[in-house]
This record gives C-alpha cells, structure tokens and sequence, in this order.
C-alpha cells in the first residue's frame, strides 16, 4: 500500500509502497517482482532522516518482535534475533537472565536490522566501540533473494560493507551478537555539573578518568554564553554490582512509557525561550558536586522514551538532529562550531557531547576516536541552510563527518570528503547488488546508489 | 531527493526567461540545490540569468533544455528530456503563457489559437506528464503559474482569461488525482505583477513584484497548500468579483 513516510525529525516525507512480510519467503517474493524504483528494509523509523523509506518505491517493513524468537544461550550470553527485533524486546527478554545488549541507543524502540544498518553506538562507545563490533555473524537475503552468512571470517567486506551500509548492501534477516553480563538491572550513575565548556572537555578528555567508566556522556547547554558557554552535565555509569542492589529481585526489568505527545501540536511550541527555559532548569537541577545515585536502565538509557511520540512536539516542520565528529585534538572546533549556532540564534535543547573510542573495520562506520556533538533543531529555522552549510565546512575541514542515521541535509560531496573509505564501500556495494535493486531516499540524495 | 531543511535539490522551470519563473527560482536557491534546469524556446536568453545563477551559486549545475510551449505533442518527450539529466524532480515551476494584449480578437480569431495551445492545450499535456513523473517519484511539487484573471473571466482579456480559468481548473483536479501517489500542485493565481508581459500596461490595483511574487510561492512550496493568491487579499477581492449579478460585472470598466 502507498504510505507517506518520514525519519523521526518528521521532515522530507515521501510515499512508498509499502509491504509488511511475515517470511524471509514474502521478503524474495518482494524483490523478485520487478520494482522499477527499488526496495529497502525499515526498521522502526527511528533514523530521523530519509534512511528508510523510499520515495516511488517499496519499503520492507522489517520490524517485528514475534517474528523469530530470540534464542539466548544462558551461559555464554551469545544470542541470536530476527533483524525486525527491537531492543525493546530483547531486553525485556535478556535482562532478567542476566544479559544486557552490547550497545543501546538513546531509544530502545530500534530494531537489530537498523543498529546494524546504522552500525549504532552509545555511551559506552569509548570503551566497548559500536554494535558491529559485537555481531559474530549475520544472514543477509542478497538482491537475488539469495540468503548468505556473513561474518568478520566469512566474507569479511561484505560483512563490514554490510555494518553501517544504510540498508543499501541487502537485508538482514537474523543476527548472532554477544551480550553482556550484568548482575542487577539498576545504573550506578556519577552525576557531575561542569560550568563551560573547558572543564567538560577536561573531564571526558582521554587523559582523564573517563576510561574507568563504562558508560560516559555529557549534556550541554548551547543557550549558555560568556563564561558559562558550553557548561554541562557530566553523567557516567555502570551496571550495579549486587551489593550496590539491595532487592530481593535484581533483575527485574518494567520500562514504562508514561505519557504521549499530543497527535497534533502547534507549531512554535518549541521555541528559543521554552528551550532556554529548560535548559536553565535543568542545569541547575543537576548537582554540583560529582554525586552518586542508583537508577534504572530505562532511566539512564532511554529518558525520552518516557514520552511516546515525543518527536511531534516540533510541529508539523519537523525538526532536524545534527551529528558530527571531529578527531580529538580538534577541541578548538567544537568551541567554533558552538559559537557558530550561538550566533546564528539557533536553539537547540540540550546538545550531546561525548568522547568516541576507535574506529571499526566497517568503511560507512561513523564513530571514529574524537568527539561526536549532537543537536536537536526545528526545521523550519530561519536561515538554516546556510548555517548548517558552514557549520558542514568547518567539520569537513577539521577532518570530521556526519552521522548518516541522523543525516537530512549533507551534499554528496560532505560524504565522499568525510568517509575517506566511501568509494571503497561503494565498489563492495555494487558487487554485492549489480542490479541495483537497493534504494532509499537518503541514498539517491548522497549518491550513495544511482539514482 | 529535498532535503529535511525544504530545500530542493533540483529545480526546474518551464518558460525559462519568465520574469516571475526566474524570481521563484531565484527564491529557491540556497545551499543545497543541486541542478536547476531552465526549459525555454530562447536557450541564449535564458542563459542570462543560468549564469546569474552560477555566480551566486557555483555548485549549482545549470542546464538547458529547448522546448516550444506550443507543440503540445512534444511535453512527454521534453520532460523525459529534463528527468535524464536530474533524475528526480523536487519542484518544478509551470510559467510559460501569452497574454495577447492589444489583439483584436473579434477582427482575428485565429489569433487565439496559439493562447489557447500555449497556455491551456500544451500546458495540459505538460502538466499530464510532469504528473506522470512526480507518481512515479512518490513526491514532488509541481507550481502552476494561473491567474486572478481566471476566476471571473473579463471581456477585456476574455481569451487570455479563459485559457487560465480552464487550465487552473484542470490543475486543481489533477492535484486530487495525484495526492494518494505522493505529487502535489500548487496554483498560483496572481494578480497584476509587473513583468515582461505587462510592460507598457497600465498597473492594476494591488499590483505586485515577481520577488514579492516568489517570496509567498517559496513559502507555499514547503507548505501543504495547493491554492495561493498573490497578494493574499486578492482572494477576497476575486470572491466578490465572482458573486457579482452578472448586469453588473458586463459593465465593469476593465
Ligand atoms: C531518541 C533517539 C535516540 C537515538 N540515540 C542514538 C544513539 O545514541 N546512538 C546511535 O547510534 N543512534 C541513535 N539513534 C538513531 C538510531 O539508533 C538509528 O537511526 C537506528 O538505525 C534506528 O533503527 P531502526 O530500527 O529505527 O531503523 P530505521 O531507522 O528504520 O533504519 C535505519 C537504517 O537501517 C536499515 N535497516 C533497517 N532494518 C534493516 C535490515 N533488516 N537489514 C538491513 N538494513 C536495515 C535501513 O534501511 C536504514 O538505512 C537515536 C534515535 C532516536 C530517535
Ligand atoms: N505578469 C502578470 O501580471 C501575471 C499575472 C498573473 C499571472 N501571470 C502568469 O505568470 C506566468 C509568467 O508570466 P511573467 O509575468 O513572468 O511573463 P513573461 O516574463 O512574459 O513570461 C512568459 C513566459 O512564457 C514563455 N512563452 C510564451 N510562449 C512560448 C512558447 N511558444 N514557447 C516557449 N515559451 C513561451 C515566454 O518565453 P519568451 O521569453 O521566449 O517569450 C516567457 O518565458 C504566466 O503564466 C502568466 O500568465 C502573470
């Protein structure tokens, strides 16, 4: 059925045609049927630009808890899920076992086919890398419906070309990843205010304590200016070891979502003073001093899944989420890029600031050791284009790149300068798909795949 | 493929010397636009202001693309034409038209025929086409430059008037048809703007600029619209217009 869609931020919607199988026999079905604009896999439309979907063409709806059951091996934490399964899912069945997934986004609403696809990562990226790192092996149907395994011994280029490939390489059908023990199911969490942005980086730096946690991230508050410019909030963690835990149950796992967006907001809601507002209060709630505190994972991992369909409250212009990297010795450019939204007026709730570990082996992969920002932005704001256009320069320039996953407005050009490994993954991509049956709108708009 | 910012990656414009075409895309052009293709029967004309473009612009690639507004049989051809050089079409701009002011019609009613093709038998196939295309794209804007002048039709330009009031009736219902597959038009319907055609006239009351002209387009273009009037009170004014008695409207001075 045709079916208009978008990312998370809501913008550059399109229609496609849009099918739901319920066997990897209906997936083949869908690609062998000639498709005059291509297919690509979705998983749960959390990628906030045009990633999944596929304007004209067919859109494979992969996201599915029920589809294959997740097989655990109890001992050794190895497991093995449907692509269309979501993390949401998984923990809810590993966690009381004793077994945490090896990376989680912001969001536990995304499927195993999108954290391979985007090759995700999160607070604990520093130490543990991104969720390639932790896949042992995968089955990917090809674009001759042609089912393959692929892992980093089995056609290892495919394998990475696969890892952070944006759908574009072939679907994923199941995966086998390692996960990670854990013993309770609460976040010991240090909770630290910085006042700019000089202390921050002093804090998270590579030279400082940062590699003892295992998960590190930090807040920070672009409205801030003056000798506040860049102030923040440091929050780092780890499991809770069992006498940090005292129930009786310590690995019991009830997320909630407590609220939803409204369906339908004014647009303007979201604006310079509401934001700065909340940034304000939540500065001055955190605590001055590195302070201790148990939480749970929901709590710690993914606060704004507390609000289902938090994405709407932008208004119908949808709002864009800009990442990027620069290498860790470029510290003077976050502080440029900082100043460059600072003037152009452009708000921005809370702003994410974290120290990223080594690269993989996967040439689409996007952490790379440095320091990744990212920022939330309504889409309709003035003047935008042409502030993200320099902003994109400075990055580029410093030799960083941007997160595709994230991704709504780069040129072509801003990936062929920011992954130097591109043309190299395009090669492997044509091979793997020589008649082109991959497509999705963000890959027509970057070239990543003929038009 | 538009970006998440609204920005077009690729322009077109049909009447490629148009006054108010050329404002429109001139409007549309920031970071971002990739190609802009000028569809026109005066290429060297044209190309005056492609390579304005390019000087505001350098990564901006401008092409060129010939086409006479009124073969109508030739629109499926010039637009596969436009698609093999952008591949998808984020907006396209409908501008070409005759006015045939100053033609004594009554005297010469042959001279109506190439009005007629221009602006309603060639930009109907074009449209038709350019729809084709947009369905097929699963998006896309296609702009409709129509006018006030064909909501109540005047006996000053009855001919001129006649070929928007069918052309924009056409493009609203084509606009129907296309919603469930992605495309969308938005009709523009101006009033006086001071442009090539006009040249010489005299200025109508609320007569606007191409870039006053443009500048409300640009905004509807990344709205859900699919009617505007420029300026925006002339809707009012048009809904009077088109409740007038008729004994009175025949004796309007215009
Ligand atoms: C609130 C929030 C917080 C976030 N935080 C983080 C974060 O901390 N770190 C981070 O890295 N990302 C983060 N993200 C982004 C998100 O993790 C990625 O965009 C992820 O890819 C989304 O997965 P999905 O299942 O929704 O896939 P989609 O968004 O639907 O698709 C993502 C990509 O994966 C491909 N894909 C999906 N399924 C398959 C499959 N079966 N086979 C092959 N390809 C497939 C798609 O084609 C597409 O290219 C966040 C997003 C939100 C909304
Ligand atoms: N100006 C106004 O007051 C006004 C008001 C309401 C609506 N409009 C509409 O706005 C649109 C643009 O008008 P404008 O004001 O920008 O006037 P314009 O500059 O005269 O533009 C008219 C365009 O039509 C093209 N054209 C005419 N016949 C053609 C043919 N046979 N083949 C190819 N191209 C042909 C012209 O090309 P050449 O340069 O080669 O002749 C020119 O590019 C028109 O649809 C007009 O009806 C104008």
């Amino acid at each position: 059925m045709r079916q208009k869609l978008s990312g998370w931020g809501r913008t550059a919607w399109s229609y496609s045609d849009v099918v739901t199988p319920s066997s990897s026999q209906d997936i083949s079905a869908v690609i062998a049927a000639p498709q005059h604009r291509g297919v690509i896999a979705r998983g749960l439309g959390r990628s906030y630009g045009a990633a999944s979907q596929n304007a004209g063409g067919t859109v494979i709806e992969m996201a599915n808890d029920e589809a294959s059951p997740i097989a655990l091996d109890p001992r050794t934490g190895v497991v093995t899920a449907g692509a269309g399964v979501s993390i949401d899912a998984l923990l809810k069945y590993c966690v009381p076992r004793g077994w945490f997934v090896p990376v989680t986004p912001g969001t536990r609403f995304v499927t195993i086919g999108g954290a391979i696809g985007s090759d995700i990562h999160g607070k604990n990226h520093h130490v543990d890398g991104s969720f390639g790192a932790h896949v042992l092996s995968m089955r990917v149907m090809l674009s001759t419906t042609e089912i393959i395994e692929l892992s980093p011994s089995i056609r290892p280029d495919w394998f990475w070309a696969t890892i952070a490939g944006m759908g574009l390489t072939g679907i994923v059908i199941d995966a086998t990843f390692q996960m990670l023990a854990i013993s309770s199911s609460m976040m010991h969490v240090e909770t630290e205010r910085l006042q700019n942005f000089d202390a921050l980086i002093a804090a998270m730096g590579s030279s400082s304590d940062d590699d003892g946690y295992r998960y590190s991230v930090a807040w920070v508050d672009l409205l801030a200016s003056g000798s506040s410019l860049g102030r923040g909030v440091l929050s780092r963690g780890e499991h809770a070891t069992r006498d940090q835990d005292s129930r009786s149950e310590p690995l019991v796992y009830n997320p909630k979502v407590r609220v939803s967006a409204p369906p339908w907001v004014p647009n303007g809601v979201i604006n310079k003073l509401s934001i700065k507002a909340f940034n304000e209060a939540w500065y001055r709630k955190a605590p001055r001093r590195r302070t201790e505190s148990i939480e749970s994972i929901a709590g710690f991992f993914h606060p704004l899944d507390g609000v289902r369909q938090w994405n709407r409250l932008y208004g119908s212009q949808g709002f864009i989420q800009y990442q990027f990297i620069v290498p860790l010795d470029q510290t003077d450019v976050l502080r440029t890029v900082i100043g460059q939204f600072a003037d152009a007026g452009v708000a921005s709730f809370l702003a994410v600031l974290k120290r990223m570990g080594e690269s993989n082996l996967a040439p689409m992969s996007f952490p790379t050791a440095g320091w990744t920002l990212t920022l939330d932005i309504a889409a309709g704001a003035r003047g935008l284009p042409e502030l993200l256009s320099a902003v994109d320069t400075v990055v580029l320039d410093a030799g960083g790149r941007h997160y595709l996953a994230k991704d709504a407005h780069v040129s072509p050009g801003a990936v062929r300068k920011g992954y130097d490994r591109f043309e190299e993954w395009k090669t492997i991509r044509n091979e793997m798909d020589p008649t082109g049956v991959w497509k999705s709108d963000l890959g027509r708009r970057l070239g990543l795949v003929d038009p | 493929m538009k970006n998440g910012l609204g920005v077009a990656q690729s322009i077109v414009l049909f009447g490629g010397t148009s006054d108010i075409g050329q404002a429109i895309v001139s409007d549309l052009l920031r970071p971002g636009v990739a190609h802009v293709v000028l569809v026109s029967r005066n290429i060297e004309e044209a190309d005056r202001f492609g390579q304005d473009i390019t000087q505001r612009y350098p990564d901006i690639d401008v092409h060129h693309v010939r086409f006479d507004g009124q073969d109508a049989a030739a629109m499926t051809r010039v637009v596969q034409e436009v698609v093999s050089l952008v591949a998808d079409i984020d907006v396209v701009i409908v501008a070409q038209a005759l006015l045939g002011d100053g033609i004594d019609f009554l005297q010469n009613p042959h001279e109506a025929i190439p009005l007629a093709t221009v602006n309603f038998t060639a930009t109907m196939t074009l449209l038709l086409a350019l729809g084709h295309q947009v369905n097929q794209q699963g998006y896309g804007r296609i702009v409709l430059l129509s006018s006030v002048a064909g909501e109540r039709v005047r006996r000053s330009n009855a001919v001129y008037g006649a070929t928007k009031a069918g052309i924009d009736a056409f493009a609203l219902a084509l606009d129907h048809e296309l919603s469930s597959g992605g495309g969308s038009i938005l009709v523009v319907r101006p009033g006086f703007v001071t442009s090539k055609m006009t040249t010489g006239m005299q200025k109508a009351p609320f007569s606007a600029t191409p870039a006053a002209v443009a500048k409300s387009v640009a905004r509807a273009i990344d709205s859900n619209a699919r009617i505007i009037w420029t300026p925006s009170i002339l809707r009012w004014v048009f809904m009077v217009f088109r409740h007038l008695p008729t004994a009175l409207w025949r004796r309007m001075p215009f």
